[in-house]
């Protein structure tokens, strides 16, 4: 007897996507708000700065830290997360490294308190900017490369585009959540960005080669329903995957210790999107893109956005001659002839 | 047993085996109690091919530093400084007697000093913060120039800009072809601008407990060079103040009572630490430009131990979760996609074991994905034979479809995904790239394991004449 979470759907997808698209538009119309009115709250990785993060032996009023620390003049920022511990972070455009440290732990003698330092962190303006830097040319290296790989093996550019506007959809959706939690942002959160990139393009990835097939296997089937079909025959999948992601992920959130917390949220909140996206976005929009040919087989609105007379496509067609019945070839033959 | 099966279920042994060979160092060291391993650490008999613990999760200090290459020589090309840079950081710190130090070039002028077990570096900070520049320089201090220069640089406040450059109405007033140097002890000398003889012609340095004037002193010797060009310093100059220059700052200026060749002493108020610090600078040499520190991180031992206790149980957790929900769900295949989910593990530390990888916090998540994604494609796999098996399709063809349907979805997910990886390899640093080397392992193990292992198992199984396999 087959265990199954999901009787066999017949869901029409495509249906709602006016919804999806007017949600879209509000994530973005929300998002482009929320990151001028709140911001994002960036860790010194990016903005240069200093973390001390101690231990007393002894309870310490948080008002009696902070109250150190201002008589020093700086704009320190404190947080306690049990323990006796405290996290003392303070952005600086400083230069000189090392400074804001020895100032931090200077005004924590002041407390006669003995303590320990867990860990501290300073990083010059300079690093932060390299960092930022190259956060961002890996996050937009990395699309390209995505667009080029999905263009070159769907022989379809409008399918690359397509499954990136989706992650596009993700990023904006994780930078929204780091924006309203005012969470911080490091460099293990940008890890986590680009790894919710990779798994939702790999949900993409897992339909469109579904459709792909469908368009061999039912060449004149419509391309709208077409795409209901491989959603609906992909679905089991798609919800076991993200299930099992989702178990290991809500595990390393809740156990996994602070350094691990950040990334296990993005890696939450980006999983959730991105199976939505990959549903309610990627192949909406190239049903959209392809709308003149819907009453088309699928074969020929597939061939209508396809890149031409590249050896990829060709060897998909002989693919398709392979599996289509007879007839069907003669017919998809037709219909390029004409448009010739 | 066909024979392309018997060559299959050989590989797949073989390469059980080896892994299982280039882990067991790791269980070897790892079992050691923690005072032996680090006994054995600084006699420099821990084992090579191992996986490294991160500073994340044992503890340490790391230090980014930057070479002002706008003090660099014209004459030295930018990435040979930098590797002399390096190397010379390398030979300070390793006389300094840490074990398993990481010194790497990071970028342009970047250098990554790597200090496990270190939570405090500052005496690491000052090994490698002297430029050591050694110089010999005859003192000029008599003349009336000379003097009015000493005279006005004394009654000004800040006679060095803040690049350490003298302001313009004293440099006026430094006769021709000298310059004027801060002593250490007070005060400033008008010295030769040139240095005939540099710490470049040194061959050894080493500390002298009591020196002359009961403070320590550090002795230094020239090689063939160094003797011939000091020997013709101080003969000419006989009678006269030799200043010792270190990093522009005279030491000492002794009178030159006759001719030296091959020995010399530096003498100052020393403290001992400081005299060791000096002659281990001296004989590693002198870097070719000022370096700054421009990020210092430090994680004391108890964070270290706490994040790995956490982490790892929080993975082993995840993972067992997993485990388990693929075996319920999917019961007799589901249990071959655990053993090869578990085989996936296996390689991955394996591949790190042997690559002497460095193994974080975020490199575990890395490699909680990998599984993640190894689990999706036996999920693939799996459902696919389920779609057959509704057709009424007998159980070889079942699989033998599962697998050629898959494929294509599970090559290029992975492959999408080892992109990012490498995307992330290429422009992350640290962390990241910690992260991006156990993903991108990890995915190119699963392609074998979820895949080619896997279908072993069934088809070793098909060959006991099987009529179902449950799903």
């Amino acid at each position: 007897m087959m265990l199954k979470l999901l009787p066999k759907t017949n869901i029409d997808f495509l249906k709602y996507r006016k919804v999806y698209y007017t949600l879209f538009a509000l994530v973005l119309i929300g998002g482009v708000i929320c990151f001028f009115t709140k911001g994002f709250n960036m860790g010194i990785d990016f903005t240069g700065g200093t973390m001390v993060q101690v231990k007393f032996d002894a309870p310490v009023e948080m008002s009696v830290i902070r109250e150190a620390l201002s008589a020093t003049g700086a704009e320190s920022e404190l947080q306690s997360f049990g323990d006796h511990s405290f996290a003392i972070s303070e952005k600086s455009t400083s230069s000189e490294v090392g400074v804001v440290q020895a100032r931090i732990e200077k005004a924590l003698d002041t407390l006669n308190v003995p303590y320990t330092v867990l860990m501290t962190n300073s990083v010059g303006p300079a690093v932060g900017e390299n960092m930022t830097e190259r956060a961002l040319w890996s996050i937009l290296l990395s699309l390209v490369f995505i667009i080029i790989y999905v263009a070159f093996r769907f022989s379809n550019i409008l399918w690359g585009v397509s499954g990136v506007i989706a992650l596009f959809h993700d990023l904006f959706v994780m930078l929204l959540a780091f924006s309203l939690t005012q969470r911080e942002i490091d460099l293990v959160v940008v890890a986590a960005f680009l790894t919710v990139a990779g798994f939702s393009i790999n949900d993409t990835i897992v339909i469109f080669d579904r459709m792909r097939e469908n368009i061999h296997l039912h060449p004149k089937m419509k391309f709208g329903e077409l795409i209901n079909l491989s959603i609906n025959e992909t679905l089991s999948r798609t919800i076991i995957t993200t299930l099992t992601v989702i178990f290991a992920v809500v595990i390393l959130y809740a156990f996994g210790g602070e350094v691990i917390n950040s990334f296990a949220f993005a890696m939450l909140v980006g999983c959730i999107s991105g199976v939505y996206s990959t549903i309610a976005l990627t192949t909406p929009l190239v049903y959209t893109w392809t709308h003149g040919e819907l009453n088309d087989g699928s074969q020929a609105a597939y061939n209508k956005t396809a890149v031409k007379q590249t050896a990829a496509v060709k060897r998909e067609e002989a693919a398709a001659e392979g599996y289509a019945p007879k007839k069907a070839v003669t017919k998809i033959k037709r219909t390029r002839r004409n448009r010739k | 047993m066909s024979n392309k099966l018997a060559v299959k279920w050989g590989l797949i042994i073989a390469i059980l085996l080896g892994s299982l060979y280039l882990i067991y160092p790791n269980y070897k060291w790892y079992s050691k109690p923690l005072a032996e391993r680090e006994k054995l650490d600084t006699l420099g008999e821990r084992p090579k091919r191992m996986l490294n613990l991160g500073l994340d999760l044992r503890g340490g200090s790391s230090l980014l530093l930057e070479l002002d290459v706008s003090k660099l020589s014209a004459k030295e090309p930018l990435n040979e400084a930098m590797a002399r840079a390096v190397e010379i950081i390398r030979n300070r710190i390793d006389q300094y007697g840490l074990a398993e130090t990481q010194i790497t070039r990071q970028g342009d002028k970047w250098i990554m000093v790597q200090l496990p077990g270190v939570s405090n570096p500052q005496r690491a900070e000052e090994l490698i913060g002297k430029t050591a520049m050694l110089e010999f320089r005859i003192v000029k201090n008599d003349t009336t120039a000379a003097q009015k220069a000493l005279e006005k640089i004394e009654n000004t406040e800040k006679p060095f800009d803040d690049n350490g450059i003298l302001i313009p109405e004293i440099a006026k007033l430094v006769p021709e072809g000298y310059q004027i140097m801060r002593n250490k002890d007070g005060g400033y000398s008008v010295v030769t601008a040139e240095a005939s003889v540099t710490g470049a012609d040194l061959e050894n340095a080493r500390v002298v407990m009591m020196g002359e004037n009961g403070y320590p002193e550090v002795s230094f010797s020239f090689n063939a060079e160094g003797s011939r060009k000091f020997g013709q310093l101080t003969g000419a100059n006989i009678g006269k103040q030799l200043a010792i220059v270190l990093d522009n700052t005279v030491q000492s200026a002794p009178v030159v009572q006759s001719r030296i060749t091959k020995d010399g002493r530096i003498s100052g108020t020393f403290t001992p630490e400081e005299a060791r610090s000096l002659s281990i600078v001296l004989k590693a040499g002198a870097l070719p430009a000022p370096v700054k520190v421009i990020e210092k991180k430090t994680i004391g031992p108890t964070l270290g131990e706490d994040s790995i206790k956490s982490g790892l149980s929080a993975s082993f957790y995840a993972l067992v979760v997993i485990l388990l929900f693929m075996l319920i769900y999917y019961k007799a295949a589901g249990f071959i996609a655990d053993c090869a989910l578990l085989l996936n593990f296996l390689f991955t530390v394996a591949i790190m074991s042997y690559f002497s990888a460095t193994l974080t916090l975020p490199g575990i998540a890395g490699m909680i994905l990998s599984l993640a994604m190894a689990i999706d494609a036996n999920v693939l796999i799996i459902e696919r034979m389920r779609e057959e098996k509704l057709l009424g399709k007998p159980v070889y063809e079942i699989i033998n479809l599962g697998y050629d349907k898959a494929w294509s979805a599970i090559f290029d997910s992975n492959i999408t995904t080892i992109i990012v990886g490498a995307c992330l390899l290429q422009f992350g640093t640290g962390p990241v790239k910690g992260f991006a080397v156990t993903l991108i392992i990890g995915l190119t193990v699963s392609l074998f394991t979820a895949v080619f292992v896997t279908r072993a198992i069934y088809e070793l199984i098909l060959t006991s004449n099987t009529k179902e396999i449950s799903l």
